[in-house]
């Protein structure tokens, strides 16, 4: 079937068989940072954006997304590069099999609710499963994030 | 893996539904359950066309799409404050964001799960399925019946009155419940009665409706013996997650504290 | 120190953070053959008749093998990593016509993408003999059902194997007369413990794909912790020279130990080298789950003698481990149990530790962190535990008297001092950390909710004595910078990071001017690999000593470019002085200047290399307390927080030990909480995904803090141990003990499963009001 798709930002038009998964359609246009962790929607390391939304790509027809905006890390270089060295400052990316889908969906997490307590971090993450750091790490550095920002914010505001 | 052959986003209802009379069609919810299996699907039907995406206020209470997501369910405003937060409560388990951010209730709803925390939050609630040949049926009622060829449209959601609560045990925070309720107080004429759904017994949620009628705080005397009551009742069996007789026990628990916590001298 | 004992970031942080494809999949030809295994559903069979005629018509399929393609008289190998000669038996062939698990593989099929395979493993036809399984491994030992009956089996190393008793290991060491301490001593605890086959779980599955290379040979890339030992199974499998085999390691999304063992590589090796065409498998999640390397499920029976005051006399401990259906590091996680978890008593008077080690039909097990020491220390903190509560001493107060301490001889662990430990100052940390005398043993939150306090010590080695080798290779570059090879796997715990800080401290450079490489058995020197807890500790040395031999040639150097004698030169680490008679600073070249005339008419080697092993493995030791919230009537526990202290030596990046703490101490409280394994009758893993095998989520723990305390070990790099595996243990007996201490009953089976919680907390509830309403009648 021929979908198109806007692919971080570019329009792709591609022909899919109605089975094709969006993770596998994502990873076949080089968004390699898309991870496969199991079969049973239960690890997160396949976040997408589906237009702003976090979604599991392992569970989404890529037929389901034609006309629809798909962002992957690829395509948020700026902003998780930002975010990402509070996490690499505790050492907590670890092996990084999961790393691009909790950058993902803590990105969504901060447009979604951008001043969040432990408490509320800890459940929007819930469904990004790590085996290596504990999540230790991560909400150390994810605070941390916040706290920059928030100072930072003071600045920016004058601007 | 699972196999499609053929995709057809669906123009109508009436579409929808011709296009699933045909043997191996399968309407799609948020495929979560769905590409799990290994099954060989003919025409696999989409209702995401239809602006079934959404909940609406109407005057008798909510008409909840079928594509809504749990998400929006978790996130609602007038159906958390109706219930006292019990729909969030009973969503927010659920694997997390991004897996709720594509369950469907109609999915939940239509595949009767056993271990659903939706049809066992439902079930407590006043809800009828809207199918689009069969009408309007009680949940109560569409649960135990067989699944057919139908296409389910909407949840209705009756306002009535009543406290709730939604409690369930699990073995991991984000893991299907161990066993799950959801409880009401209903308010009558003479005095206040509870009513109880219980899910993950493993089986469908059922309801169990305590015939007592409680005025004034309830005792905990009163709220053991509705524990009991409510743990003979109904039938419970044993998976992975817990035997029959822990599920009975906790039955017994979980209605109990319910019943103080929504009618107990404490409540706020 | 300008590089050791500070927190760096990893040197590949922000690609692994951004999503960069750097692992095995990411990297691989796009053309690869798809290749997936066709597995046995019963768990013991022989295949009668396999039919892959309609299979092969299947437009895509390059090829299908079976075991008619694989001659059942060679030599067998095993997957394990381990030095040669293994210890773990050759009891493999790629296919066997004999099946002896659920999963077991029955044919490899190849094609162009992977509907065409998903297709062609439906359309093979297979004829089994169904044969009678072994699935209890408490019935193994001389069961007339033989795993292994073949004549091809093969022990390499004496362990006491006998595949015509289905026993993989035995063994027996003793101290002293541990009957007569037993006879002797006030208390005897007698409990029997059993620990489960858990997984490790990495997130990413195994994985590997192989091309031919340019010279004909069989390139392996792979997600292991273990090149070299990789090269030698894959070609012992395909009975083809080593020299024809290169294995190499992109980045590795996890491993804990489950990537020891050459898992995935057998297959594609296979096919490549078969058709000659390039190959990929990738495990599912359930094949992840179902057919893998996990924990070697135990039963240890202790028998363990004190005295009134508190001393411990003497420990007895019989190991039962099931390997399942091949012995992949069998024979070595067993001893652990014994050899890591007595010698914390080192003022016992006797000890005995005897084990075996059985053949069953389900899935084979392997390493996973803490191989065996796991297992082990959960049955002997946990029986320690128990005394203390007969004694009604505090634990904490019970392990003062007992444990060893620096500078003692340990008899049970192969009588080696105790060159490093600061196991009492762990200890005394930990008590104050989590406010241990104010919350010992339990308060009472009403509503049948309560709050517990439980702990326990470790212990682990840092690299296999004697054995392991780790190398390293340093050789200067343009503009003075540095590239270090080495063959070690960094699997996310950072090694390439650590070694590269050691580099820099000893040549007192930049961090960022060391560049490091591995894993290739082209061209990394030879590692042993990534286990054992050993590449800090013995890598690490063997980089710090490189760097050592580098400067020195660098002086070489650089005297001979300032026309005096090498003794008389400086190296700051950025310029070269000559020094006068009085050792005064003189004439002077850069590094850098080093760095270029060594490209230019030169012939002496501005490269070193290094290979060390050592004779000991110094402990490091760990305290780690937990506080639990039981509710008595629905069995739902919460580890309100977990703190722990940890020697591990000189934390070389105390960011990375840390987190290694923290993610060790969660995978300890999966396994006693959440992390199950059940067969069913016929042999299948219950748990065959994570839906099922529940793996802690963020919302499963509150705060682990971790701190250290460090003693010196003169042995290790700068005075570091290990702290890869010891982290995993002291969770288990913690929590087991606070939930004792809430419940009233001893849990001696992991893991704690609500319903065994709330199934003794109900009793306890009552037992509780009943004496509360005791109480009340004695004040009326």
């Amino acid at each position: 079937m021929l979908i198109s798709i806007t692919l971080n930002g570019k329009k792709i038009t591609s022909d899919v068989s109605p089975d094709a998964l969006l993770l596998d359609w994502a990873r076949a246009q080089g968004c390699k940072s898309v991870k496969r962790g199991c079969e049973t929607a239960n690890c997160g390391l396949c976040t997408v954006f589906l237009d702003d939304e976090p979604v599991l790509s392992c569970s989404v027809l890529a037929v389901r997304a034609d006309g629809r905006r798909v962002t992957t890390l690829e395509g948020l270089q700026e902003e998780a590069r930002e975010f990402a060295g509070f996490i690499a400052d505790q050492g907590a990316e670890q092996c990084g099999f999961c790393n691009p889908g909790f950058v993902m969906n803590a990105l969504a997490l901060f447009r979604e609710n951008p001043d969040p307590s432990v408490d509320e971090i800890k459940e929007f993450l819930a469904g990004n499963l790590c085996r290596c750091s504990g999540y230790e790490g991560q909400t150390r550095g994810i605070l941390n994030y916040l706290a920059w920002k928030k100072a930072r914010g003071g600045e920016g505001a004058a601007t | 893996m699972l196999t499609i052959q053929n995709y057809k986003k669906a123009e109508s209802l009436e579409d929808a539904w011709t296009l699933n009379q045909r043997r191996g069609s399968v309407i799609l919810g948020g495929m979560l359950w769905l590409k799990m299996g290994k099954r060989t699907v003919q025409t696999a039907i989409d209702l995401s066309g239809l602006r079934l995406d959404r909940i609406e206020e109407t005057p008798e209470g909510w008409s909840i799409g079928c594509m809504t997501t749990l998400r929006q369910l978790e996130l609602h405003k007038g159906l958390n404050a109706y219930t006292n937060g019990a729909v969030r409560e009973a969503v927010r388990h659920i694997v997390g964001v991004q897996f709720r951010n594509l369950a469907t209730v109609g999915g939940s709803v239509w595949g009767r799960f056993g271990f659903s925390d939706v049809c066992t939050l439902l079930l407590a609630l006043d809800s009828y399925v809207e199918l689009y040949k069969g009408g309007n049926v009680p949940l109560v009622d569409f649960l135990t019946r067989e699944k057919d060829r139908d296409v389910l449209v909407r949840v209705i959601v009756k306002r009535t009155p009543g406290t709730f609560l939604y409690r369930s045990v699990r073995g991991s925070q984000t893991d299907f419940p161990v066993l799950a309720c959801a409880a009401v107080l209903v308010p009558a004429e003479n005095g206040d009665r509870l009513r109880l759904s219980v899910g993950a017994r493993p089986g469908r949620a059922v309801l169990f409706q305590e015939e007592a009628v409680f005025r004034g705080p309830i005792s905990e005397a009163d709220a053991a013996a509705f524990g009991k009551a409510a743990a003979e009742h109904i039938a419970t069996g044993s998976n992975l997650r817990g035997s029959a007789e822990y599920r009975s026990h906790l039955i017994q628990v979980l209605a109990a504290r319910a019943a103080l916590e929504l009618g107990g001298a404490d409540r706020c | 120190m300008k590089a050791v004992n500070r927190p760096l970031r990893k040197k590949d942080a922000m690609q692994l953070l951004t999503g960069q494809p750097v692992y095995t999949q990411d990297v691989a030809p796009e053309n690869c053959l798809v290749v997936k295994l066709l597995r046995s559903p019963h768990p013991n069979a022989l295949v009668e008749t396999i039919n892959t005629s309609a299979a092969r018509k299947v437009p895509g399929i390059e090829a299908i093998y079976t075991w008619e393609d694989v001659p059942q008289d060679a030599r067998r190998y095993t997957i394990a990593g381990q030095t040669y000669p293994e210890p773990s038996p050759y009891d493999r062939l790629v296919l066997d016509r004999h099946v002896r698990y659920v999963g077991d593989p029955v044919a490899i099929v190849a094609g162009e993408d992977e509907k065409c395979v998903d297709r062609a493993l439906k359309l093979i036809k297979v004829q089994y003999q169904v044969l009678e399984p072994l699935l209890d491994f408490r019935t193994a030992k001389d069961n007339p059902i033989l795993v292994h009956p073949e004549d091809n089996w093969e022990a390499l190393c004496d362990v006491g194997a006998d595949n015509k008793r289905n026993l993989c290991y035995h063994e027996e060491s003793s101290s002293g007369d541990i009957d007569a301490v037993l006879a002797g001593s006030d208390i005897v605890i007698d409990r029997t413990y059993h620990t489960k086959a858990c997984q490790q779980a990495m997130m990413e599955t195994f994985r590997t794909f192989c091309t031919i290379d340019p010279y004909g040979r069989l390139h392996v890339v792979s997600s292991t912790q273990i090149v070299f030992h990789c090269r030698r199974i894959v070609a012992n499998a395909l009975g083809i020279p080593k020299s024809m085999v290169r294995v190499s390691k992109p980045r590795v999304g996890g491993g804990f130990g489950a990537k020891q063992t050459a898992v995935s590589e057998v297959y594609p090796a296979f096919v490549t080298w078969k058709t000659k065409k390039p190959s990929m498998i990738v495990f599912s999640r359930e094949e992840s789950m179902t057919a893998s390397s996990p924990r070697h499920e135990m039963e240890i029976h202790i028998r363990l003698g004190a005295m009134r005051d508190g001393r411990i006399r003497g420990i007895d401990m019989y190991t039962l481990s099931n390997t399942g259906a091949y012995g992949e590091h069998g024979p070595t996680t067993v001893g652990l149990t014994g050899h890591k978890a007595i010698p914390m008593y080192g003022k016992a008077d006797a000890f005995r530790f005897t084990c075996d080690v059985v053949y069953t039909n389900v899935m084979a097990a392997g390493a996973y962190r803490g191989y065996g020491a796991t297992q082990g220390l959960f049955a002997v903190e946990s029986a320690v535990n128990e005394l203390a509560d007969m004694l009604r001493m505090d634990p904490f107060d019970l392990r003062e008297r007992n444990i060893t301490r620096e500078g003692e001889v340990m008899p049970a662990y192969f009588d080696q001092v105790n060159s490093s430990c600061a196991l009492d100052r762990c200890m005394a940390r930990v008590r104050e950390m989590i406010r241990w005398d104010e919350k010992f043993p339990l308060r009472d939150l009403g509503n049948g909710k309560v709050r517990t306090v439980g702990m326990g010590m470790a212990l682990q080695g840092s690299g296999i004595a004697g054995l392991d080798v780790g190398s390293a290779t340093l050789r200067l570059g343009d503009e003075g910078t540095y590239n270090l090879t080495i063959g070690a796997a960094d699997m996310g715990t950072g090694c390439d990071t650590i070694l590269a800080q050691i580099a820099a401290e000893v040549l007192e450079c930049p961090f960022d001017d060391i560049m490091v490489f591995g894993a290739d058995t082209d061209s990394s020197p030879y590692d042993s690999g990534s286990y054992a807890s050993s590449t800090t500790y013995i890598t690490g040395k063997a980089v710090e000593q490189c760097a050592l031999k580098l400067r020195e040639k660098i002086c070489a150097m650089g005297a001979k470019l300032l026309g005096v004698p090498p003794e008389r030169t400086e190296f700051d680490g950025k310029t070269i002085y000559a020094l006068d008679e009085a050792g005064t600073r003189g004439a002077r070249v850069t590094l850098a200047d080093v760095a270029a005339a060594a490209q230019s008419g030169n012939e002496l080697s501005l490269e070193a290399a290094c290979t060390h092993s050592s004779p000991i493995s110094p402990p490091p030791f760990m305290v780690g307390a937990v506080e639990l919230e039981v509710d008595l009537l629905t069995g739902e526990t919460r580890v309100v927080e977990f703190d722990a202290c940890v020697d591990c030596g000189t934390p070389i990046n105390p960011n990375l030990a840390r987190v290694q703490a923290e993610g060790g101490i969660l995978q300890g409280i999966g396994m006693a909480l959440t992390e199950n394994i059940t067969y069913d009758e016929r042999g299948r893993v219950l748990e065959n995904s994570l839906m099922q095998y529940k793996i802690p989520t963020r919302l499963d723990a509150g705060p682990i803090r971790v701190e250290f305390e460090s003693s010196y070990e003169p042995s290790g790099p700068f005075g570091a141990k290990s702290i890869g595996e010891i982290v995993i243990n002291t969770p288990l007996p913690s929590i087991a003990d606070a939930l004792y201490r809430a419940t009233g009953r001893r849990f001696t089976e992991l893991p704690i499963t609500p319903e065994q919680v709330a199934m003794a907390g109900w009793q306890a509830t009552d037992k509780r009001t009943q004496k509360t309403n005791t109480r009340e009648d004695v004040n009326k």
